[in-house]
């Protein structure tokens, strides 16, 4: 039960003297509260395991301090910080039951039997773990399994924060979805501060309040759902999440009009202030793009191919040079090559540099 | 469901069917054949049924008696052996580094008594030990104790048994040594998160992992220990008296120095017997002990 602090925390597998650019986790400074569930996206490489592995302290910063409630942990080893870590494959006792298993990390810290009986049997009720208390472990499947490494790291009660490395990795789909609402319900049910490394936005999105982008090794972005999806800080976010991601176009802007392809947009905000020489894209999620019948005032595009998804189409078009996603209204006939692109100006954002730029 | 019989796959199977035909099956049946005979040489055979057997088994013969004498020191042998190494091998394993270029050298050095002949192995402690120009032998008299393996029962055991830890305590250490190896580095840091102590890693973790190369680890030295013949032959010839002599040792003096052919295929059979039946044991405990591995899957 702690908040943490990330304090300029960085880490690089060949040294502090290694060029900053090499970094496998560039400086980071952020703080996690209480009882949060936070999930770490980015794709495989993106630093986020190692940002964990730096938590739970298998691995040593090679720069900056993490606080936990305020008091440094940094130079403590993993036994002493407090921290349940389940990781991507399953880990479990061979020669132990189940309920030997879930019983391990209480009995090593010489808890009291009678609690560690009562605290075992909590989690697995939560975990339907119930009926294979006497059961040895070694004969369950992957995601038995699993549910018992799930159940270690939540078996404490005291831990700082529980870790979880792409638990969900070696699950069949169908099972994927109901052991993510129960890591949902878990959280709830528990006051725990929770931290989900994974690669697969649905599954960060549905797990956690708040969401942690990183990207080559830094964090690009950390905000709700609703946040990134509405508001993403850089082109990154943009692109990895959503499905498609968001259109990302160079354009130039001026005021408050975007001029693509020789085609001018109408912009919310004013962007007058931006800055010199630097390379300016505007972006727009396809849900805030309409095809529209040709006309002179529309931007035209030709289209490439529909993306028929049941609830609702894509159309998969082409501006110029730039491949665009753009949503068909219901009951639209799209025309058979070129269109018109219609765009809600509320929802069209500039980047300079790949970073969001604020109009006024 | 209907088959389609094809009755030629059995011509794919017999050119190994005639070399285990020659090899192993005919030899064998050779010595079934022989074990329900006696001979006085001249290539004249005389039936005995199941004679031999039957002496075998009794220990006021001279045949049951040199036999079963061989066999309880062969037991014991083996029984002290595997004590010795089974955990050695395995504190050797749990002490080598686990990576850098210190795990080539340990891994040479440890593979070194493996490439050495037999015979030569028996060569060199058998030197080794002797008091009058051997490094240990001498040693050993020069700082008071009186050893002399060739006089002593205990020395010439002692001997016996130190050589054959220093032979192949490497092939126990290697084989734990690749079972560690295998262990995933998450299981590792899950101990470490779990705030398993170093006794609760090596019982929960390292000690499960390694089951299965201790199995083949515990049956290789079984065999080896017990079919045992070179070393001991050449550091003690079987002595002092009969006290080193084990069953191999007899059966090599019943069949080619009394060429008793008859009393030597019944005791390499029921020898070969005992081996198979000790190592059916063993593995079957083993398997059993460790954990039902092959049970029926699909819980959840």
């Amino acid at each position: 039960m702690a908040r943490i602090d990330l304090v300029d925390l960085a880490h690089s597998y060949s040294g502090n003297a290694a060029a900053p650019e090499s970094f496998a986790l560039k400086p980071v400074t952020m703080t996690w509260r209480q009882g949060g569930a936070y999930a770490l996206l980015g794709p495989s490489g993106c630093g986020k395991t190692t940002l964990l592995n730096l938590i739970s302290g298998i691995v040593t910063p090679s720069r900056g301090k993490i606080l936990f409630d305020g008091t440094d942990i940094t130079p403590l080893s993993t036994q002493k910080r407090n921290i349940a870590q389940v990781f991507q494959f399953p880990v479990i006792y061979d020669t132990m039951t189940v309920g030997q298993n879930l019983a391990f990390p209480l009995k090593n810290r010489g808890v009291p039997k009678a609690e560690i009986d009562a605290r075992v049997a909590e989690i697995a009720g939560l975990l339907d773990l119930k009926p294979y208390l006497s059961r040895k472990a070694q004969r369950l499947t992957a995601d038995a399994k699993q549910k018992i490494s799930l159940g270690r790291g939540l078996v404490r009660s005291d831990v700082a924060a529980v870790l979880f490395d792409e638990p969900l990795t070696v699950i069949d789909p169908e099972l994927k979805w109901q052991l993510r609402s129960k890591l949902k319900a878990l959280h709830r049910a528990l006051d725990l501060t929770m931290i989900y490394v994974t690669h697969d936005q649905t599954e960060a999105l549905t797990f956690a309040d708040t969401v942690v982008v990183m990207h080559d090794g830094r964090v690009v972005q950390s905000g709700t759902p609703a946040e990134l999806f509405d508001k993403p800080a850089h082109t990154f976010v943009g692109y990895f999440i959503g499905s498609p991601g968001m259109n990302i176009v160079p354009a130039e802007v001026r005021g408050r009009e975007a001029r693509i392809d020789g085609h001018t947009i109408r912009l919310d905000r004013n962007y007058d202030g931006l800055p010199k020489g630097a390379k300016i894209e505007i972006g727009v999620r396809p849900e805030f793009v309409d095809v529209a019948a040709p006309g002179s005032g529309l931007l035209s595009a030709n289209i490439e191919r529909i993306d028929d998804l049941g609830r609702i189409r894509f159309a998969r078009v082409r501006v110029g040079d730039a491949k665009f996603a753009a949503r068909v209204p219901a009951g639209f006939s799209v025309p058979d090559n070129v269109a018109g692109l219609v765009f809600d100006a509320a929802h069209v954002h500039v980047y300079a540099d790949s970073l969001l730029v604020e109009g006024t | 469901m209907d088959k389609t019989v094809n009755q030629k796959a059995w011509f794919l199977v017999l050119p190994v069917f005639l070399v285990v035909a020659f090899s192993a099956v005919l030899p064998l049946m050779t010595v079934v054949n022989y074990s329900m005979q006696d001979t006085f040489g001249n290539n004249q055979f005389f039936w005995n049924g199941v004679g031999w057997f039957k002496e075998l088994l009794d220990p006021s013969t001279d045949l049951g008696g040199r036999f079963l004498a061989s066999l309880w020191r062969n037991l014991f042998f083996s029984a002290v052996i595997l004590a010795i190494e089974v955990p050695l091998g395995i504190v050797v394993a749990l002490s080598m580094p686990r990576q850098g270029w210190s795990v080539a050298a340990c891994l040479v050095i440890l593979a070194l008594p493996l490439l050495i002949p037999w015979n030569v192995v028996g060569t060199i402690w058998q030197i080794f030990g002797r008091p009058d120009i051997g490094l240990l032998g001498y040693v050993l008299n020069n700082i008071g104790i009186n050893y002399n393996y060739v006089s002593n029962e205990f020395d010439a055991w002692a001997t016996v048994i130190v050589m054959d830890v220093w032979h192949w305590t490497s092939l126990v250490a290697l084989l734990c040594y690749a079972g560690l190896k295998s262990i995933p580095d998450a299981y590792y840091q899950a101990a470490q998160i779990d705030g398993a102590s170093r006794w609760a890693v090596f019982t929960a973790i390292q000690l499960p992992k390694m089951n299965r190369v201790l199995l083949i680890a515990v049956l290789l030295r079984f065999m080896d220990s017990f079919m045992i013949y070179t070393e001991p032959f050449v550091v003690t010839g079987g002595g002092p008296g009969n006290s080193t002599t084990f069953i191999s040792i007899e059966l090599v003096k019943i069949a080619l120095g009394q060429f008793d052919l008859g009393k030597a295929a019944a005791l390499s059979l029921v020898y070969n017997l005992i081996i198979i039946i000790v190592c059916w044991i063993f593995y079957t405990v083993m398997t059993n002990a460790g954990v039902e591995h092959r049970g029926n899957k699909g819980v959840a």
